[in-house]
């Protein structure tokens, strides 16, 4: 179906991903979607980032590095991006765990990102497993100061919750929704138990149904091989996707009667509240109409 | 959305499956004006036509699990039931007995000539076409043709299957020929959307002297027919964009869209029905098979109760023994009470078959837990008509169980056919003194571990034994769940105290004599409640500050301990006051 063009100024000023650069040859130009716009985009070494709208002229737009992709704007974005500290550890393991392209909008993506009832349904005897499907309640904090959503005290229990463990066992997490379109986890780590991997996602808006979803990982894991790890999470993501694709509406509807929420969903609420907070329009069905 | 397109007449029924469709355990995908549809048959024959969303995330249903009974979410495993599409549990609170509102939107379906037909319009009476009964009918294999229908039926007003038939007449959607010498044709084209249809075609007066060389012949004659049509008036209309007719979604009712549960209806006896079968279900024990005078029934969870107004004026609350699916009927087990107050007698004696009742909508305080690794059950007489319910659900979802039920002889078991169904997990102990009942709670009881829940039901001396014998053996109360039948404690009305309503900003005084349910009605706040003795949970209200002096047997003592919450038919207060979130 035909969209027009993002005019929606609180998504046209965001930072938006385009790419990892390690998956970006070093020197050569490269062409991606992003907001039903051609972006065109190089990166090297040296010379760092650039990115333009594609035709006849060569408009700079801004650009940034920050945890292992390219990132750009067509609006006038903030200064920088959110903070993820743990990114900086020496001793972690930070990768693309995998881009993949998906027929959903941003905010369905990010909302079943922070989802943990789906578990046992969809990643069974994986990250969750029937008969254990209770949702146990969790704090929710929309921070003023940080702009962001964040849920804590999130358990639930897991088969089998990273490549790096075998046995089952309750695992927490934290979730942060720091950009309409990007939400960072943190989990218990099975190498570590006083430390947290950290799993984010960031959607790189291709229209208002379509995104690719960056993964970026930064585990403390030293026993498994890069390509293990990946396999992992790509398999985690291969069966969310045709869930998010059967979705119905494709964009997230804020008016709060469009759907039925439940208390596991307190996370998802407080995100559609932010997001009507901030006007969006772009990716969403506002409220109201 | 445009309902109805420019210039096509006003059928209200359209064809959106043919019944070879909807095969067993299966959810097809319909298409009609727009609108998606879930279409698929339960286990009992019974067609279903829902809007094609679960209600929770709008997960399209053609993908759900259709075990033959309901239809399982893929996303998060809400379960929705056969004919009234009522959401019956949600995995992520398996302690919460899903608010009975929650219900997806239903179509009304008639099965006829092979195919399955709705409406999308409120209370449309059937304006079905009456296709010809001659001879045996056959529906064709559906053709999809990515054109408006007003193409499409003016494509096959020239329908040419390379024999005999002649257009004979024409009207909404509908094209009929007649055949020289052969079989009749009925064509229907079906709306999808704006710029899709589907042809579906009957034949009437099939020779059925060579039914299979025929009958296959025929289909692969008009399959190819219909297919050069399609590939003609698509090629005519040229590429289409899609209609862009996303119809209008339903919004759900205030009350779920925030996130506290509903509020639940009072004590009123909103439904009728008609007893269907009586029959003696065990010694002294009469079963009762209700059916809705029309309509559906709401659905009852596992561990619901119906209060039944009876014809002597009497109210009595009664376990659904339903199993999951079973949904055209309640099932209800009544025991003769020797020192019965007029409710048991007068089931037993006055009520016979074809008699009508009045009901209440079915109320779970009893919820099944559907998340434990191993669940006991453990029944007294005629407690088993809860546990039954959970025992089948169990059953059905393939979780681990049993049932134990304890009774005075083999012949005061009831219900014989469904605990025969249920096979092995059933625990039969009978003729066992106090003595050695106890001994056997005890053994039944010892094996407590994490990931175990116990329900009990039965008479109040087995129930507390029981739970006694539960917190020795080391199980925690939030694990040991129980319904008494009724309150055998004598209830303490003298005092007087005042009590806030928060919400409703009222103050009202319970004077000795009156019940805190009693003065709040008076106050004009409606107030659900059913046993009216404590024993239910219907009544149940938060408590937000003073001290409640508990007389129920439905909160466990931690819950009563904790101060907060409050049975208020019989409950009262040692504080002054008493503020309640009402
Ligand atoms: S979307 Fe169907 S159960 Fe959540
Ligand atoms: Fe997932």
């Amino acid at each position: 179906m035909p969209t027009p063009p993002c005019t929606d100024p609180v998504v046209l000023n965001l930072w938006h991903p385009l790419s990892a650069v390690a998956e970006t040859a070093a020197g050569q130009d490269h062409t991606t979607t992003l907001l039903e716009e051609q972006i065109g985009y190089a990166w090297s070494p040296d010379a760092g980032a650039r990115a333009w709208r594609t035709g006849a002229t060569q408009h700079q737009l801004p650009t940034l590095v920050r945890y292992g992709y390219i990132w750009t704007s067509l609006g006038t974005p903030p200064k920088d991006l959110f903070s993820i500290p743990e990114y900086d550890e020496p001793d972690r393991r930070n990768m693309n765990a995998s881009t993949i392209g998906v027929h959903v909008s941003a905010p369905r993506a990010i909302e079943n990102f922070l989802d943990m009832a789906h578990f046992p349904f969809v990643h069974t005897d994986v990250l969750g497993s029937e008969p254990h499907t209770e949702v146990v309640e969790y704090d929710v904090d929309v921070s003023a100061e940080r702009d962001e959503v964040l849920a804590t005290r999130c358990r639930m229990f897991q088969p089998k919750a990273s490549a790096s463990s075998s046995a089952g066992a309750e695992v927490e997490y934290v979730y942060r929704v720091p950009h309409p379109y990007c939400s960072i986890l943190y989990k218990t780590s099975g190498d570590d138990p006083g430390r947290k991997d950290v799993i984010a996602v960031f959607l790189q808006p291709v229209d208002q149904e379509h995104v690719r979803a960056h993964l970026l990982l930064s585990v403390l894991d030293d026993a498994h091989e890069d390509k293990e790890i990946r396999n992992f999470q790509q398999s985690i993501f291969g069966q969310d996707k045709p869930i998010l694709e059967n979705q119905f509406p494709k964009r997230l509807p804020l008016d709060p009667r469009s759907e039925t929420p439940i208390r596991a969903d307190k996370s998802a609420v407080a995100y559609r509240r932010w997001l009507s907070g901030k006007g969006i329009t772009y990716g969403v069905i506002p409220a109201g109409r | 959305m445009t309902r109805t397109q420019p210039g096509l007449p006003g059928r209200a029924w359209h064809p959106v499956a043919s019944s070879a469709d909807v095969v067993l355990r299966h959810v097809f995908q319909g298409r009609l004006l727009g609108r998606e549809l879930a279409v698929w048959r339960a286990d009992d024959g019974y067609v279903n036509v829902w809007e094609n969303r679960c209600l929770h995330r709008g997960v399209r249903l053609s993908i759900a699990v259709n075990d033959g009974r309901e239809l399982k979410c893929q996303y998060h495993g809400w379960r929705y039931s056969n004919r009234t599409a009522e959401c019956t549990y949600i995995p992520a609170h398996p302690a919460d007995a899903p608010a009975r509102t929650i219900c997806n939107r239903t179509f009304p379906v008639v099965e006829r000539h092979g195919l399955v037909w709705t409406t999308l319009e409120h209370d449309r009476p059937e304006d079905l076409p009456v296709l010809p009964e001659r001879g045996s009918q056959l529906p064709l294999r559906a053709v999809t043709v990515a054109a408006p229908a007003a193409d499409v039926v003016g494509a096959l007003r020239s329908y040419d299957a390379d024999d005999d038939l002649r257009l004979a007449s024409e009207s909404d959607l509908l094209l009929r020929f007649d055949g020289a010498s052969g079989p009749g044709l009925t064509l229907l084209v079906q709306p999808s959307d704006a710029t899709t249809c589907v042809v579906r075609g009957v034949l009437h007066g099939v020779d059925e002297a060579d039914p299979d060389v025929s009958r296959l012949t025929l289909l692969r004659l008009h399959n190819r027919a219909l297919n050069r049509l399609r590939a003609r008036v698509e090629s005519e209309v040229g590429p289409l964009e899609p209609g862009n007719d996303e119809p209008e979604l339903e919004l759900v009712p205030e009350e779920l869209a925030e996130l506290p549960p509903a509020t639940r209806p009072g004590r009123s006896a909103s439904l009728r029905v008609r007893v269907e079968r009586k029959w003696s279900a065990g010694v002294d024990v009469a079963g009762f098979a209700l059916a809705p005078l029309t309509g559906h029934l709401p659905v009852a969870q596992p561990g619901a109760h119906v209060d039944v107004h009876l014809p002597n004026g009497c109210v009595r609350q009664y376990s659904v023994v339903n199993a999951p699916g079973e949904d055209d009927r309640y099932v209800l087990g009544v025991k003769r009470e020797p020192e019965s107050r007029g409710g048991s007698a007068c089931l037993h004696d006055t009520v016979r078959e074809g008699d009508v009742l009045a009901l209440s909508e079915p109320r779970n305080n009893f919820p099944l837990r559907r998340d434990a690794e191993h669940t006991l059950l453990v029944a007294g007489g005629i407690g088993v008509t809860p546990l039954l319910a959970m025992a089948q659900t169990l059953a059905h979802h393939g979780l681990d169980h049993e049932l134990h039920y304890f009774a005075q002889t083999e012949d005061h078991l009831a219900f014989h056919d469904r605990l025969a169904a249920l096979g092995d997990s059933v625990r039969r102990h009978c003729g066992l003194d106090v003595a050695a009942t106890t001994a056997r709670l005890r053994e039944i009881l010892a094996g407590h571990a994490p990931g175990r829940q116990v329900y009990l039901c039965g008479p109040g001396p087995m129930i507390e034994a029981a739970r006694e014998i539960a917190a020795e053996c080391g199980w925690p109360v939030e694990k040991v769940h129980f319904e008494y039948f009724q309150n055998g404690q004598e209830i303490d009305k003298d005092s007087s105290f005042e009590v806030d309503l928060a919400r409703s900003c009222l103050t009202v005084q319970v004077p000795p004599g009156q019940t805190i349910l009693e003065a709040v009605r008076e106050a004009g706040v409606t107030m659900p409640s059913s046993c009216e003795q404590g024993a239910c949970g219907t009544c149940i209200a938060r408590v937000i500050e003073g001290e409640p002096v508990h007389q129920d047997v439905y909160l466990n003592e931690a819950e009563k301990a904790s101060g907060e919450a409050i049975m208020t038919c019989v409950s009262r207060s040692a504080s002054p006051r008493l503020v309640l979130d009402l």
